[in-house]
């Protein structure tokens, strides 16, 4: 398909905003994606709509489907300052102001004539697969656009790891709905027959991008880290979390990202941000919980001008946890999926995500964590303050709170943000001194 | 045993936030433990089964103040966790062996790996719940589940737990369930017979007394309301639901009565009436459990519906069957599984031209004014569009 020719001309590197080369490789193939969504009926395409943690990227092009990710719908229209009238023509509609913004911003989306962030149309998909983890919200947000577009609904239930492991009943649990539902409702809805060895391929693909990727993040261990762990980050794990793992132009695209990281950590340099290199490292963060979306780069702004680098965040990790050695294993197709999706960040009980933050505190040399707290989000944030003691106890580091939303732009407060951030600087400034004298 | 008596003996349960009743349970025999749980639902019959005591955590109403609680918990979550970390944190739950985390929302599923944190020294579970509903897929899983709930206990307990252990207990609460079921039917044939306020005491006794003597009670309670002639309102009769997990206060139960509403149906303590119908004897008694949770069990916000067309169909039944003239929903603030769900509810409501409204409320609501007011007029609107 010619999507290259007929993509907006967002790829032009903007005049006043940084940009490393891969970033914008990340951009055409978002941007892409989406063209290949809007043209996918015409070209007598299905399309599937699942979320990112653990999504199933591999099984779903098996069968042939333009894949949509309405999360990153809602992510790109918070970047593109659509996501607030979205949200507010869905609270009209009846949401309620307590739930969700990324929900509110797809019914939204949907209830303002179906128009991607991409300005292009964004049709209705044929089939839902609801990968049922890490969120509850999930359950509900596909049963709210089933309800009204009437979409075949495919139910993946992936239990919670709520003793800190995976037990042999929950993985069998996720291949049995594999097979018995999944694999036979995607069948129907495309019509393609499912072929294992296909899956087998992609994965092998899926496998080297992965590869890149945490080599990518573990670069954050050098000082001063080449990259930046969230606000960077972000555009990094944009292809792998989405709908182009196992596809090899995704596979390029890391190989070339962790060319041009490694080559910023031999000469020395530190992130590429909007506002230009960073000269001097001050501060080495670890962050918690998504990012604002609304503010993003105000947001980023903040912590460049002082000096501060996220070197390792657990929302890099939020479609799947790579660092500590899970691949997708070709071998073994089907139970990988189900690794994959068990493993994901949110589905990790809290002494397994203070367990994670601790340890990137002290591998990436860590002067302290911050929290995000997401409004909208609390499979991310309840619980989040006891993170912050346990985490300000077993390290010895401080460790701070900021609050905002994904995408909702009333519960982005910039200025109380800076305080915060400020404060937050000059704490750790005064426990370096304290430590030196 | 009057009415009034057994009334106040149930108050006085609930506004118990020591659980005293679970201390003198637990002091009536050496040895004996208590697992707590919270909602929406555990298979209780496994901790009884266990020769333990399940008790039902509800959170800490408003009688009880929230200091450290609040500490743990940022503005938008809803209150039901921060108060039961004050419970905890304040003693009130050292007379539990453990807890029991079911999978309702994330706020509860996070809070169980909170309490492993903060309750070393207890037996804490997840306990996952299945989505699927296929017996050889999900089936299979919620059996493993209960297993190591099972085997847990066994250890905890120091005793072995038998099929026959199991049916046993089976046995006590389908006749705890069939108590209740009395009781709804009963309310909502005679529901200024039964308040609602009352009923709900009666059942919320049910969390902490062993199940045979919550079933006395519910019995008593039936029998005694019956001989107690009471006057019949012209009041509106509604169905109340969304308030499955953060429990209402009562003075907001009994301001909706007030206000004109008989409440003929409600999702207040789910557990209790989850499951349908019997769970049979015969047969493992595991995979029974499995079978009456996956093909016979209530709707609701924190499972999924399978198919479309099955969204709303316990509500719409409970409206038929319990001659409803309208519907309340009543959601906790910030409490996702009924927030997300009301919107199609409504809509399923208004195809049917049932009418509805709708608020929200914390467990320590304290102005009644508003609840009442606009309680009022949805009772008044079922009266006058019924007239015309």
């Amino acid at each position: 398909m010619t999507t290259t020719a007929a993509m907006p001309a967002s790829v032009k590197k903007p005049q006043n905003v940084q940009k490393e080369d891969a970033m914008l490789l990340q951009k055409e193939l978002i941007n892409r994606n989406y063209h290949e969504v809007a043209t996918a009926h015409a070209e007598g395409k299905k399309i599937s709509a699942t979320f990112v943690p653990g999504n199933l990227n591999e099984l779903l092009m098996c069968f042939d489907f333009a894949r949509r990710l309405p999360e990153t719908d809602a992510l790109q229209n918070g970047m593109r300052k659509k996501s607030g009238r979205m949200i507010m023509d869905a609270e009209r509609d009846g949401h309620s102001e307590d739930v969700c913004t990324y929900v509110k911003t797809d019914l939204g989306m949907m209830l303002q004539g179906e128009t991607g962030p991409t300005g292009e149309p964004m049709p209705h998909p044929d089939i839902l697969l609801l990968s049922y983890t890490g969120c509850f919200t999930f359950m509900k947000w596909f049963e709210l656009v089933r309800q009204k577009y009437d979409c075949p609904t495919v139910m993946l239930h992936v239990p919670y790891q709520g003793e800190g492991k995976v037990n042999p009943g929950m993985r069998r649990y996720v291949v049995d709905q594999l097979k018995s539902k999944v694999i036979p409702a995607l069948e129907k809805v495309s019509g393609v027959k499912f072929d294992i060895d296909r899956l087998r391929e992609y994965m092998k693909e899926s496998v080297k991008a992965e590869e890149d990727l945490v080599r990518v993040l573990q670069t954050a261990k050098h000082r001063p880290s080449p990259i930046d762990g969230y606000f960077g980050a972000v555009y990094y794990i944009g292809p792998i979390f989405t709908a182009f793992r196992g596809v090899p132009e995704a596979t390029k695209y890391y190989a070339m990202l962790r060319g041009e990281v490694e080559a910023r950590m031999r000469e020395g340099k530190g992130p590429v941000t909007p506002e230009g290199d960073l000269a001097e490292e001050k501060y080495r963060l670890v962050v918690e919980g998504p990012p604002n979306w609304t503010s993003f780069r105000d947001f980023w702004k903040m912590f460049y001008d002082e000096g501060a680098v996220i070197v390792a965040s657990t929302y890099a990790k939020v479609g799947g946890v790579y660092d500590f050695g899970f691949r997708h294993d070709p071998e073994h197709p089907l139970e990988s999926l189900a690794d994959y999706c068990l493993g994901c960040y949110t589905n990790l009980n809290l002494p397994q995500r203070i367990d994670m933050i601790c340890k990137y505190m002290d591998e990436y040399q860590a002067d302290g964590l911050l929290i995000n707290s997401i409004k909208s989000c609390n499979s991310f944030s309840a619980g989040q303050l006891l993170i912050l003691r346990e985490v300000e106890k077993r390290t010895g580091k401080p460790a701070a709170f900021i609050e905002s939303d994904l995408v909702d732009p009333r519960y982005f407060s910039g200025a109380n943000i800076k305080n915060r951030l400020e404060s937050y600087f000059q704490m750790i400034k005064q426990k370096r001194s304290a430590a030196v004298h | 045993m009057s009415v009034q008596d057994i009334v106040a003996r149930c108050q006085a349960l609930f506004e118990d936030l020591d659980f005293n009743a679970v201390k003198q349970w637990k002091a009536a025999q050496p040895g004996r433990k208590s697992i707590g749980y919270m909602p929406i639902y555990v298979p209780r019959e496994i901790v009884h089964a266990a020769g333990m005591l399940p008790v039902g955590i509800f959170g800490g109403g408003d009688q009880l103040e929230v200091i450290q609680g609040d500490a743990y918990y940022q503005s938008y979550i809803c209150r039901i966790p921060r108060s039961t970390v004050e419970l905890g944190l304040t003693g009130r739950l050292d007379c539990l062996d453990g807890m029991l985390f079911p999978s309702i929302c994330d706020v509860i599923r996070n809070l169980s790996g909170m309490w492993q944190i903060m309750f070393k020294d207890k037996y804490v579970k997840y306990f996952d719940l299945p989505q699927n509903y296929d017996d050889a897929t999900g089936g299979s899983f919620y059996v493993h589940e209960m297993q190591a709930l099972r085997d847990d206990l066994e250890k905890l307990g120091g005793k072995k737990i038998s099929d026959e252990d199991l049916k046993a207990s089976i046995r006590v609460y389908n006749d705890n369930r069939k108590a209740v079921r009395e009781l709804y039917a009963y309310r909502a044939q005679k529901p200024w017979q039964a308040p609602t306020s009352e009923v709900y005491l009666v059942l919320r006794a049910g969390c902490v007394l062993p199940p045979e003597e919550h079933t006395v009670l519910i019995r008593q309670y039936l029998n005694e309301t019956e001989k107690q002639k009471r006057p019949q309102r012209d009041n509106a009769r509604v169905i109340l639901t969304g308030s499955f997990c953060e429990q209402p206060p009562l003075g907001l139960i009994k301001s909706i009565e007030m206000a004109g509403c008989y409440v003929v149906d409600d999702d207040f303590q789910l557990i209790q009436s989850w499951l349908l119908d019997d769970v049979p004897l015969e047969g493992d008694p595991l995979q029974e459990l499995s079978k009456a949770f996956l093909h016979r069990s209530a709707q609701t916000a924190s499972k999924y519906d399978d198919r479309k067309e099955d969204k709303g169909k316990h509500l719409l039944h409970q409206v038929k069957t319990r001659g409803a003239e309208g519907v309340i929903f009543a959601a906790a603030s910030f409490c996702d599984p009924a927030l997300l769900e009301r919107p199609m509810l409504q809509e399923i409501l208004a195809r049917h031209k049932i009418p509805y409204t709708a608020f929200k409320f914390a467990e320590n609501t304290g102005q009644m004014a508003p609840i009442r007011e606009q309680a009022g007029t949805f009772a008044d609107s079922i009266k006058l569009w019924s007239a015309a």
